[in-house]
């Protein structure tokens, strides 16, 4: 008896100082750089962020299979805020200064990245935000490689006024209550009132974050619809509450045909949710969509196949690309060009060396950073839905056209049009 | 025999109209300018009685149109077709990339096929035609000579009303005053809003320079808004007894572990959880061992759902609450942390996404009930199924030996006690049903709302909400709040939108519980505190 339990110290004791051993060796031969992953992986966001996760474990991955970045492999650093707000600002905090990150890859709604913004000015950090979102912001710690508003919105109602998307002279703005949707509905707003549409052609409906129960909207949409002109919607629902929207769209019987709705949070990812035969002709606008075909999409396309089947990911057979994975990846290798360019991986020295890199994008197009304005210039394309949740593109624009992120349809933006 | 001759010869007519369709006009489809794709798909819908523009639009509305190279293409399964002549191209082009039209030229396509089908010999078809254009018609005006040809040729009864509204619609267009006179007050019996934007115009002295056909309009218009109303309320009383009837199946439950029981149970929301993640998990064995009946697995997840829940909630019971009867404070904490338990324990087992959980077939779509109120089918079938929840609870409640047995032990426990009851026993049973009639909840939801891990965070204040409203203890009270708030919230949000609806409902409800805290219903009688 008394053997066996010295024994068993014994071996506790030297399997511990191996366990230490061997960690401390790790962590001394691994001479890496490590990278932030600042996405939600659970509560309302989760649909649409878990794969932006992927996709940047999966770029990393591809950038340490060449060599990582100034000779080291890059380590990523994954936590999950859990669509709580105020957590994504403790989380970035604690990679920091906890995990000492290089840069951050993150963040979906704008209500998020605000509050993380103060975070990363304090301790000058830096920020890759993938989505496309309201403007209105230009921060020296931040690079946004999503679509500002005259990248995506603006040509996505010009499209619906014009005779090609149905000459729409009514709008509803249907949003989810938060700084992106009210934004956005305050610039399309005046937006319309340049084109000459009267106030009383537009109504703005918001509805609070997770809101499941769309019956009163879709009847008065109808309603509104059934007033003369013809009607468009443009949604900026966002996160799970559009499953049940666009359940309660196909199982009212609006059709594309009557009132086309052109969502800027919709892509292949959240209908992958949703039976998209009732929805066969709805709109969305973005700069990528996973339909584009060229050889660079499909390279992006089979390289996330792959890592869907390795990482065992729920359904990997049927995943989908769209366009914020799309901007982390390209936001991911523009960074790494950087570093490159900057030979260090000091905050300062990246910014600098930012402006100007170019890489060659799924979308087709090679997109280039401003030299100034901390935004991607990229293409627009404006897609209806498929039967099978797939994008069918109907417009698009001949080029990528630069971003104005202080919008010139909010009064006081005159004297910021040359950033 | 003169009759075959007759076919054969517009056979022939046919097969020498096919060398009509324009070849170059059909390559304008694969055209990057709109303009030139739009005039080519009119002009293939103005040769509409040929042939070969039908076959290319049908295949064009069936998105089976290609471009192979210079070539437009029909894919037919394995084959690939010219879509000029319809002749089957050896060896088919290795790759073409499919052409799409978007919305406003595929609504040309439909009602071009649909034109040529009105004057079909086969009844089915057009009854359908005249329901597809009624339902969408762009510019119908050039369409009033096909619509007065096939209204003449009609027998149909159930056709020719839809037909006559069509040549009315049509006919609003025509240069003939009397014609457009006529048709405004064929129109003005309609009910739909589709004919009242129709009208809308012809109010304006630039469109309609007749004065007659302006006031009739007016009248109409007048008419038809009358009707509209009508449907839109009743739309509006359907949405908030939907909303009501979700409110009851989720509070239910609760109305039996609280309102009856006493207990303070926060993992309410959890249990509905458990409820919706059985109907996902009974949709997940349907499509993997019987994808035959896959439409019916909501069937089958209904029993599966009570018992689940029944269990999680018995096995609650049994380790937690039963120690902490009497002790609101400390149940109201352990039920908490037994709801992070399952909400992390969901987390584990299923991931924390949503997960998909389908309507089958026969719950999707609605039915028209008027031209402007459609009512889905999977809240039809909530309503029904929250009338049978709660016949059941009654029955169980009022019928059965059990639901005496649970009615006298929260009445009086200990002359219960005396008499043989066995308290205990029946404290983890009632719990059980309870919680399994939450888990019945949870699947209705699964129907309409995003089912995940957190779902039930969303439910609980509802839920507690409507079973204090309603008094409790009360299955009655229950009921009347359930549908009182789901109506008001509705009528609320319908003119105040959905956030300031979600303040005035909470508002509302604590003044009404500073007025009246028993409730809208409170118990009555002789009973033990």
């Amino acid at each position: 008896m008394q053997n066996r339990r010295t024994f068993l110290k014994a071996a506790v004791l030297s399997a511990s100082i191996a366990a230490m051993g061997g960690l401390s060796a790790s962590a001394y031969a691994a001479d890496t750089i490590k990278v932030g992953i600042l996405h939600s992986l659970s509560g309302t966001m989760a649909i649409s962020e878990t794969a932006l996760k992927e996709t940047a474990l999966m770029t990393i991955e591809e950038i340490n299979a060449k060599g990582g970045v100034l000779g080291k492999k890059l380590e990523p650093v994954v936590v999950d805020p859990a669509s709580d707000w105020p957590k994504f600002a403790e989380k970035a905090r604690q990679l920091l200064s906890q995990d000492k990150v290089a840069v951050t890859f993150g963040c979906w709604t704008s209500v998020s990245r605000k509050s993380v913004l103060p975070v990363y000015k304090e301790l000058n950090g830096l920020l890759f935000y993938p989505v496309q979102y309201e403007g209105e912001e230009l921060e020296k710690n931040v690079f946004y490689t999503g679509a500002a508003p005259n990248q995506q919105a603006i040509p996505a109602v010009e499209y619906l006024m014009s005779k090609e998307g149905g000459s729409a002279k009514r709008f509803v703005l249907l949003g989810t209550d938060y700084v992106y949707p009210r934004t956005t509905n305050k610039i399309l707003r005046a937006f319309l009132k340049s084109k000459g549409v009267a106030d009383a052609d537009i109504i703005e409906e918001y509805t609070p974050f997770g809101h499941s129960d769309y019956q009163t909207i879709i009847a008065k949409i109808k309603k509104f619809a059934g007033e003369g002109k013809k009607t468009a919607v443009i949604s900026t629902i966002n996160g799970d509450s559009n499953v049940p929207f666009y359940k309660e769209l196909g199982n009212a019987g609006l059709k594309a045909k009557d009132v086309p709705v052109v969502a800027f949070s919709v892509g292949e990812e959240e209908l992958r949710g949703v039976d998209a035969k009732p929805l066969v002709g709805h709109l969305a606008a973005w700069n990528y969509f996973m339909s584009v075909k060229n050889p660079e999409n499909d390279k992006f396309i089979k390289m996330y196949r792959d890592w869907a089947k390795k990482a065992k990911l729920p359904k990997a057979d049927t995943v989908v690309t769209n366009d914020p994975m799309e901007a982390t990846y390209v936001g991911i290798h523009m960074w790494a060009q950087a570093v490159e360019k900057a030979k260090s991986t000091d905050t300062d020295k990246v910014i600098a060396a930012m402006g100007g890199q170019t890489f060659k994008a799924p979308s087709g197009f090679t997109l280039k950073m401003d030299e100034t304005n901390h935004h991607l210039h990229k293409p627009v394309f404006i897609g209806e839905i498929k039967a099978d949740g797939q994008f069918n593109t109907v417009w698009k624009t001949k080029g990528p056209i630069r971003a104005q992120p202080w919008s010139p349809f909010i009064p006081g933006n005159e004297s910021k049009q040359k950033l | 025999m003169k009759r075959l001759l007759f076919l054969i010869s517009l056979w022939l007519w046919a097969g020498v109209a096919a060398a009509a369709l324009d070849p170059a006009r059909v390559k304008d489809l694969a055209s990057d300018d709109f303009d030139v794709k739009q005039a080519a798909v009119a002009a293939l819908a103005a040769a509409g009685d040929d042939a070969d523009a039908q076959r290319l639009l049908k295949a064009l509305s069936d998105d089976a149109v290609a471009v192979a190279g210079e070539r437009v293409v029909i894919v037919a399964g394995d084959q690939v077709l010219d879509a000029a002549t319809g002749a089957a191209i050896k060896p088919a082009p290795a790759n073409s990339e499919s052409l799409s039209l978007n919305n406003s030229l595929r609504q040309q396509v439909d009602g071009a096929l649909a034109a040529v089908r009105l004057l079909s010999t086969d009844r089915a078809e057009r009854l359908a035609a005249a329901r597809a254009l009624l339902a969408d018609m762009g510019d119908g005006a050039a369409l009033l000579p096909l619509f007065d040809k096939a209204l003449a040729q009609e027998q149909d009864g159930e056709i020719k009303p839809i037909l006559a509204q069509l040549a009315a619609q049509a006919a609003l267009g025509s240069p003939d005053v009397a014609r457009r006179l006529q048709a405004v007050r064929d129109l003005s019996g309609s009910g739909s809003a589709a004919v009242k934007a129709l009208l809308l115009p012809l109010l304006d002295a630039a469109n309609e320079p007749e004065e007659k056909v302006r006031l009739e309009a007016g009248t109409a218009i007048k008419a038809i808004d009358a009707r509209l109303a009508w449907s839109d309320t009743a739309g509006q009383i359907f949405t908030g007894i939907s909303l009501g009837s979700i409110l009851l199946l989720a509070a239910l439950g609760l109305a039996i572990t609280y309102g009856v029981m006493g207990v303070i149970n926060m993992a309410h929301g959890e249990l509905l959880m458990v409820g919706a993640y059985s109907a996902y998990a009974m949709q997940a064995l349907f499509r993997a061992k019987f994808p035959e009946f896959v439409d019916y697995y909501v069937l089958a997840a209904v029993p599966v759902a009570f018992f689940v829940a029944a269990a999680v909630g018995m096995l609650m019971e049994r380790t937690v609450i039963r120690h902490l009867y009497g002790r609101p404070l400390e149940t109201l904490l352990a039920t908490w942390g037994l709801s992070l338990v399952l909400i992390q324990a969901a987390r584990l087992l299923f991931g924390a996404q949503n997960v998909e959980v389908a309507n089958p077939a026969w719950m999707s779509g609605g039915v028209q009930l008027a031209e402007n109120l459609s009512l889905p089918w999977n809240r039809l079938v909530i309503v029904a199924f929250s009338g049978f929840v709660l016949l059941l609870v009654w029955l169980m409640m009022n019928k059965t030996r059990l639901g005496m047995f649970v009615r006298a032990v929260t009445q009086n426990r200990p002359m219960a006690g005396c008499v043989g009851v066995p308290t205990a026993r029946i404290d983890t049973l009632a719990f059980g049903i309870g919680s399994g009639i939450a888990g019945l909840g949870g699947v209705a939801l699964s129907q309409i709302a995003n089912v995940g891990p957190d779902m039930g965070q969303g439910y609980i204040v509802d839920s507690f909400m409507v079973v204090v409203l309603g008094g409790v203890g009360q299955l009655a009270g229950a009921v009347w709040a359930a549908l009182g708030l789901g109506v008001v919230t509705k009528f609320l949000e319908g003119w105040a939108g959905a956030v300031i609806a979600k303040i005035l409902v909470l508002v509302f409800i604590i003044i009404f519980i500073q007025k009246r805290p028993q409730g809208l219903f409170a118990l009555k009688g002789r009973f033990v505190d």
